[in-house]
């Protein structure tokens, strides 16, 4: 037997290292920037200096003549090789949107729309070309305030809708107005959360290869989605699937960036289609600003209704979600308004909610996904309305939500906006939280710095993340999405395991938990399975990573492979032997008789007959050594998880600055495959909760010009502001899988915001004064206190 | 337009190499070390001084290869991470990161590495905090930093065992 630490069957729930990191530590990574091709030509992209505008001329002539220049398009001569894109969910009652373009045709719709692809041998040369481009424009008035968008006012960014609004839902459930005159206590807010966007370290990457002569289209793109990426690039330039080939390297971050389509990689691709040659296309930093996907761009208005006793009776809420000019493709970019509707009110089950949630229209960057899509939003509306009625009713805030909660056995849950709870673990942890973060101790020296005038501050948050989404998500409305994932797993003849699957990494893991998985089912050491990911020539059909799906949908596929070749081995083993498959087992790398505790054949033995020697086999019976499964959660439109964070923090009223001092939460993700991957993602998405609480925001001038479009002016949380985070694990299985994981990947950002948000309002209460606006920057904080003097 | 067609000459030792080349007097060191030299252990993140993921050693000194011209390199010792990885003095950091998993896609891990080589200089074991303020020039989006100031804690943890 073997006794060692690393004794594979142990693998899933343990803290193995990431063998793949030691290559990208040491500069070995591989990522789109650094891939060099024969004859690859590079692109850079004019785009409009004006939010709103007729594009009445464009020359290049001059820019033509510059030294490299090999090639500038237009948008029509994209729009000529490159189906338009709509991106409308069919199954969202009355969303409507219109065709979009690569490249901008006859208007030009956003500060850093883009215009023109200048084509040159070296990027700077590219540079030096679009700057002799010349573009004459007529500006035309921008719709850049979301709270007017619907004014009869505002013109209409698309005349043949009628309307700038993209998409509305409402609830009306419950007795809210009888709530309302019942109760003993409404808290009433307006909040707003300050657009802001992905910011992943490496910018969105492509490099495009048509092989004219066997009209091939080769892929390396930075993405999280190769395999829905395939589809979309032979639709919409008319290539066979068969014909297209989309490989992800290493990836240098994503959050939900990467899951989108972006007219200058569209473009960057038609360029090689025209061309017939290698083009690639890097986002600079500045581009990237003007053209990422931004998010979370929310005005709130919201009541809660509250008993004496501290029960919430109702909650209402208006929405304005902020987007783009265009729906955005193929995700709909109406998924925050979506969850935020869906979710405010939602982990306490408040059964009497009116709700109304609007996605409109704007002159600014195209807008979408980012990593916890409206959960941080959901949460902070909720969780400000609670805290500040539990301080007005003298309740202790844990108590509070505790005595709010879902109650433990009512799952599964249907919530009054529609999904369906399986399972939570909220009791249990706002119990472990008290005691990690030892709650009493901290309030009690939380008190004794206010009495010596220093404004320090706890707050709290309970949230839902929403994990391994059903097809409900997309798949409904028509996109083409997998919601499902395939694996493929393979003994080799050496006793080696190959597996292959439709799951991406990206930083995240992923090859890591796939081998986990694999080697504890196969018995198997981790150093014997080699994980091939990212790949459509290589890796099965599958919905890749988004929605927290990674470990919870593309593990399990992988699981239930692992355990068909597991079985296929057996059955193999005792044909040969003529004994009874249900005898046999493996382990390290053995096939053996569980009655004996007897080592009967080798796996190197064993597939060396199969591939080797054949006439060893019984005739009538093939080995199988290759099994691909799928799986896809469909019990659920989502699997929910859940958690609570806490944050304490010290705040300088003369300065506004925020010292973190400290953040805690505790998560239930069902299974954990491997903590030490999971409790640092956990850590890594807080963070980016708290650059959306203190500093990240996209600003707009009323032209709709972006102001802030560089990494001096938009600041991202950096290591000297931020906490040491203290993580824990309250746990619930899901039913959905056999291996019970739920998705981990987004839940640290959706309580983070809403936890410093308390926190600060909290540390704030000796002043009187309440923030309500995010990022809570120092000048906000002084602004405030200001007007309260 | 202007032209900055000017070629300079460089000559500069590069991972202990003598490079001697014709430079474009515009071009970026770090674009000369990536595009020119192959060194694509450096990367860039912002190409205006703030995310620190192009960082490199120029005559022992960390900076940032965005914001230093090609032609300022002639007659110094520049250092990547692939030269530092290959002289073996940062397995021990390497180690560290990897047991902590102390990165996640890996772009800002090269100069997280050459900047946490420089920490682990110092005689005297720093704190959580001036870990911290030590690595604020190197933006990293997928951690939550927590993980590398554990590793740099881990570099000196050893240390001080092998006293």
């Amino acid at each position: 037997m073997n006794n060692s630490s690393n004794a594979p069957h142990e693998l899933i729930g343990k803290p193995v290292i990431r063998q793949e990191l030691r290559r990208l530590l040491e500069g070995k990574g591989c990522y789109v920037d650094d891939i060099q091709l024969p004859r690859l030509c590079h692109v850079a992209f004019v785009r409009s200096p004006h939010a709103h505008a007729k594009i009445l001329d464009i020359r290049f002539d001059q820019a033509m003549k510059v030294n490299g220049v090999i090639k500038i398009v237009k948008g029509e001569d994209i729009a000529a090789i490159c189906k338009p894109y709509m991106g409308i969910l069919s199954h969202l009652e009355g969303m409507k949107s219109v065709p979009h373009f690569p490249l901008a045709m006859d208007r030009a719709m956003w500060h850093g729309h883009p215009v023109v692809a200048v084509v040159a041998q070296t990027r700077a040369q590219a540079e030096d070309a679009a700057e002799l481009v010349e573009i004459d424009y007529e500006p035309l008035t921008p719709v850049v305030d979301e709270e007017l968008a619907l004014d009869s006012q505002t013109p209409i960014l698309h005349p043949e809708l009628g309307t700038n609004l993209c998409w509305e839902r409402t609830i009306d459930e419950g007795e809210v107005d009888l709530a309302f005159k019942n109760a003993a206590v409404v808290i009433e807010e307006k909040l707003r959360t300050g657009r802001h966007t992905h910011v992943t370290l490496e910018p969105r990457a492509i490099i495009a290869n048509y092989v004219s002569s066997d009209q091939q289209l080769e892929v390396w793109q930075s993405t999280q989605v190769p395999h829905m990426m395939h589809w979309i690039l032979s639709h919409h330039f008319g290539i066979p699937e068969s014909h297209v080939r989309i490989k992800s390297p290493d990836v240098g971050g994503s959050f939900g960036l990467k899951i989108h389509v972006y007219g200058d990689e569209m473009a960057t691709v038609g360029v090689s289609i025209l061309l017939g040659r290698p083009v690639k296309y890097v986002a600079d930093r500045l581009e990237s600003f003007l053209s990422d996907y931004h998010a979370r761009d929310h005005h709130i208005h919201a009541k809660m209704a509250v008993s004496k006793e501290g029960k919430i009776l109702a909650i209402e809420m208006d929405d304005i979600q902020s987007m783009g000019p265009y729906a955005s493709y193929p995700r709909g970019g109406v998924n925050e308004a979506r969850q935020v509707i869906n979710l405010v009110g939602a982990a306490y089950g408040v059964s009497a909610y009116r709700a109304r949630t609007r996605a409109v229209f704007q002159n600014k960057s195209m807008y979408g996904q980012y990593r916890s899509v409206g959960r941080p939003i959901a949460c902070l509306i909720t969780e400000s309305l609670i805290e500040r009625a539990a301080a007005q009713l003298g309740l202790d805030p844990l108590e509070f939500r505790k005595n709010n909660y879902i109650p433990a056995k009512a799952y599964p849950y249907k919530l009054v906006s529609g999904p369906s709870i399986e399972i939570l673990s909220q009791h249990e942890s706002v119990d472990q939280l008290r005691v990690l973060m030892n709650y009493e101790e901290l309030l009690k020296e939380k008190n004794l710095y206010r009495e010596k005038g220093v404004l320090r501050g706890i707050g709290f948050a309970s949230f839902l993340e929403t994990s391994s989404p059903s097809s409900t998500m997309y798949g409904k409305g028509g996109a083409s999405i997998s919601a499902a994932d395939t694996a493929t797993i393979s003994l080799l003849p050496t006793g080696s395991i190959f597996c292959t699957a439709s799951i991406n990494e990206f930083g995240q893991g992923a090859q890591t938990i796939a081998a986990q998985i694999t080697a504890s089912v196969l018995q198997v050491p981790l150093e014997g399975v080699r994980v091939v990911l990212g790949d459509t020539d290589a890796s099965p059909y599958g919905g890749g990573n988004y929605g927290s799906r990674g470990t919870s949908i593309g593990g399990e596929a992988i699981l239930q492979t692992a355990k068909a070749l597991k079985q296929n081995i057996l059955e193999f083993a005792a044909k040969l032997f003529s004994l009874d498959p249900s005898t046999l087992g493996l382990q390290d790398g053995y096939v053996i008789r569980l009655d004996q505790h007897q080592q009967l054949i080798s796996f190197e033995d064993l597939a060396r007959q199969a591939y080797f020697n054949h006439e060893k086999i019984p005739k009538g019976f093939t080995p199988e050594l290759t099994v691909s499964r799928s799986f896809a959660q469909r019990d659920f439109d989502g699997v929910f998880t859940n958690g609570i964070q806490a944050s304490y923090v010290e705040l300088d009223p003369e300065t506004g600055y925020v010292k973190l001092l400290k953040h805690w939460v505790l998560e239930d993700v069902g299974v954990v495959v491997n903590p030490l991957l999971l409790d640092e993602q956990i850590r890594g998405g807080v963070i980016q909760g708290i650059g959306a609480a203190l500093y990240e925001q996209c600003l707009y001038s009323e032209q709709g010009q972006l102001m802030n479009g560089s990494l001096v002016d938009y600041l991202v949380p950096m290591a000297c502001e931020m906490p040491d985070i203290v993580v824990g694990h309250t746990f619930s299985a899901t039913k959905t899988s056999e291996l019970g994981a739920k998705g981990g990947g987004e839940g640290g950002v959706a309580g983070s915001s809403a936890a410093v948000f308390n926190a600060i309002n909290d540390a704030l209460k000796p002043l009187n004064v309440y923030v309500n606006e995010l990022p809570i920057t120092p000048a906000k904080i002084i602004q405030a206190i200001q007007q309260k003097a | 337009m202007a032209q900055f067609e000017n070629q300079i000459e460089v000559e500069t030792l590069i991972n202990g190499e003598v490079v001697h080349r014709q430079v474009s007097s515009r071009m970026h060191l770090g674009d000369f070390l990536r595009i020119e030299m192959g060194l694509s252990g450096l990367h860039l993140g912002c190409e205006h001084g703030v995310c620190g993921a192009c960082t490199v050693l120029v005559d022992g000194l960390l900076v940032r290869s965005c914001l230093m011209l090609a032609a300022q390199i002639h007659g110094c010792k520049v250092q990547t991470i692939e030269g530092v990885v290959e002289s073996g003095a940062a397995k021990q950091m390497v180690d560290a990161f990897q047991k902590k998993n102390a990165a996640q896609c890996g772009f800002c891990s090269p100069a997280m590495i050459l900047t946490t080589l420089e920490i682990a200089k110092k005689s005297i074991r720093p704190t959580r905090e001036q870990i911290r303020e030590a690595i604020s020039g190197n933006y990293c989006r997928c951690t939550g930093y927590q993980a590398i100031v554990d590793a740099v804690e881990d570099v000196f943890d050893q240390k001080e065992n092998k006293q």
